[in-house]
């Protein structure tokens, strides 16, 4: 008996040890900044869709627009890319390219985290590009590759190229709502689908339409990074999908099932870079 | 003579031992230096420095280009609907033959002088070579198969193993090894032996004949502003006045969302005609006397019309009856019998 006390009061003593590190660390001052000394940090992207947590194929219990239109979700997927953080003093550090690119896909949990490294230091604002930079959606075959290989995702499955246009689709959400109507400006094979498309880099020899979005969040509310080598501090963002039907520029799905490459592909990105919002930061 | 003039003699010297009897020495040599511009040619576009032209580069390039396993069902080839006696292109048919026998709403263009392409496909939206075959491959009424399904077809191939490992060094097959084959076998479609190409470079007994150089003149005023020599093309997308189709191709439009984009195409090269009717990004001319006529008397006025094709108060080109038969026969000079028989293009 007297030994199961003794390893409960070392068990405790050693838990209150463990806790008064782990609060020390919260103290400790703000490394000095140098881009060579790196440290893992993650950008979680835990998709929701308005008051309610993201699932696919939820066709048993829809969920509803701002103009009151039940829909559910088949495919949700985008790119996110050009992660940039930065210090309350100012001192920025961007990701190198290379290792800069990720696609987040509704259906795989395990792709909701980007994972990069950055110098260890405390950082106050998060940036990153909502789709592909213009740069590289023009580079050569060699430099497409994992997530950004043309040939990631299949065809008509989940890819996010398009090859008559050589450009990546940056956002790309599907589903289902009985709105939809089975004439030409709905949706012809009867399956009442929403297919939101949206991509545009720009164009490579003319000006075209430019749907890359730069997203900042100020990270002060909800909780700094402090990134250090020791640990693994991941920025945690909601991103409510929601906010494609009922951002600034909201519409009907009913109006507007197909968006892919046309003009209105732009209202629907300025609906985009609403969708995400700091909620917290493990550190 | 430097160390670089012996090596090739040296080589010559090889071919020349290797293929005494009938093999076309010239087309072997060809292949053995990589790509070579015709002393006629401007410089190439394409990036060579980051995809240079290699013997097995070529050669699995080849390979893939008549591989039906780049098509869902393992039916179609690139050479399905590029057919090298056609010039590279689909002979006798309006628009495009694929998959199952769905149509496509375009004529299968040559592949031909690719290296001094700026852009791709009738309506442009593809600027790099490499990233062209993309398209035919996943388009559903051309190939309709996904890239990754291809890689995994070739992967359990030992044919396509060795290739790929003696022309880029392993046997991993991905997007980049795979595309830039393919680009070295196509830049190597060149067609630059016709016989206005030989009269141009003064080679010997190559001469027009009256009515041949009568379409010559008649070539330079009025069509070369855009079918620029001596490719033919200036490579730019123009709206040469065709009647709008039934089903509204808009052209460059399509890529671009601009509105001074609609209704334009990519200018044809004037190359190979002979081989290559139908005409027109849709086919819609069967004839060259049909398309001379088109614009003699057919351009219409449509949005974005060339302003080439408007002017002095009309629309069109005027061609009399004589000047028509003269361009017919200078046209004639651009045939290149030793492209669409060059047996190192063809399937092996």
């Amino acid at each position: 008996m007297k030994t199961i006390l003794n390893h409960i009061t070392y068990s405790l003593m050693l838990g209150a040890l463990l806790l008064s590190t782990a609060c020390s660390k919260k103290s400790d001052p703000a490394p000095e900044f140098q881009e060579q000394n790196l440290a893992p940090l993650s950008v979680e992207f835990d998709n929701i869709v308005g008051d309610r947590t993201f699932s696919v194929n939820n066709t048993g219990s829809p969920y509803t627009n701002g103009a009151g239109e039940k829909f559910s979700i088949s495919m949700l997927q985008y790119f996110i890319s050009n992660i940039k953080v930065t210090t309350a003093e100012g001192k920025s550090y961007t990701v190198n390219q290379d290792s800069s690119y990720f696609m987040i896909s509704g259906a795989d949990k395990a792709t909701r985290f980007a994972k990069v490294n950055v110098p260890e230091g405390d950082y106050t604002s998060l940036t990153f590009t909502m789709g592909v930079d213009s740069l590289r959606s023009t580079m050569p075959i060699d430099k497409r590759t994992g997530v950004l290989d043309p040939a990631a995702g299949g065809h008509d499955s989940g890819g996010m190229y398009w090859g008559w246009n050589s450009g990546y689709i940056f956002f790309r959400f599907e589903g289902n709502s009985s709105v939809i109507s089975d004439d030409a400006n709905g949706d012809p094979t009867g399956k009442k689908q929403f297919k939101y498309h949206i991509g545009g880099f720009g164009g490579y020899s003319a000006p075209t339409i430019n749907n890359i979005k730069t997203v900042t969040l100020d990270l002060r509310t909800a909780g700094i990074a402090r990134v250090r080598k020791d640990r693994q501090s991941n920025i945690h963002l909601f991103v409510d999908v929601m906010k494609v039907f009922n951002g600034t520029n909201s519409f009907r799905i009913a109006e507007h099932p197909n968006v892919m490459f046309s003009e209105y592909s732009t209202k629907v990105a300025n609906n985009l870079t609403g969708m995400f919002r700091h909620d917290h930061t493990e550190n | 003579m430097n160390r670089k003039h012996w090596l090739v003699l040296l080589c010559m010297g090889i071919f020349i031992t290797a293929c005494k009897k009938d093999n076309p020495l010239k087309q072997e040599i060809e292949q053995f230096l990589g790509f070579h511009k015709p002393d006629n040619f401007p410089d190439p576009t394409y990036h060579f420095a980051t995809n240079p032209v290699t013997k097995a580069g070529f050669e699995l390039g080849r390979a893939l280009f008549y591989e039906p396993r780049l098509s869902r069902n393992n039916t179609i080839s690139c050479g399905s609907c590029h057919i090298q006696s056609s010039a590279f292109t689909q002979h006798g048919h309006d628009v495009s033959h694929g998959i199952d026998d769905r149509l496509g709403t375009r004529n299968s263009p040559p592949i031909m002088n690719l290296a001094w392409n700026k852009a791709f496909m009738w309506g442009g939206g593809v600027y790099d070579l490499d990233l062209q075959p993309v398209t035919p491959i996943t388009a559903h009424e051309e190939m309709d198969e996904s890239l990754e399904n291809v890689y995994s077809k070739l992967r359990d191939m030992p044919k396509y193993q060795q290739l790929f490992r003696s022309a880029f060094g392993s046997a991993e097959i991905n997007t980049a090894v795979f595309m830039k084959a393919l680009s070295q076998f196509m830049v190597m479609c060149i067609s630059s032996n016709s016989r206005y190409d030989k009269i141009m470079r003064k080679e010997a007994g190559a001469s027009f004949t009256s009515a041949e150089l009568n379409g010559y003149h008649l070539f330079k005023e009025k069509c070369a502003s855009c079918h620029a020599e001596p490719l033919f093309t200036d490579g730019a997308f123009r709206n040469n006045g065709l009647g709008i189709s039934p089903v509204n191709d808009l052209g460059l439009y399509t890529a671009t969302l601009i509105e001074t984009d609609k209704y334009k195409f990519k200018v044809p090269s004037l190359r190979n005609l002979t081989y290559t009717g139908p005409y027109m990004h849709d086919g819609r001319f069967l004839s060259l006397p049909g398309v001379l006529e088109h614009y003699n008397s057919e351009v219409q006025p449509t949005p974005n019309l060339d302003p080439l094709l408007r002017q002095n108060g009309r629309v069109g080109i005027p061609l009399s009856g004589d000047d028509q038969k003269n361009l017919l026969a200078f046209l004639k000079t651009l045939d290149d019998e030793e492209f669409i028989k060059n047996i190192s293009l063809s399937e092996q």
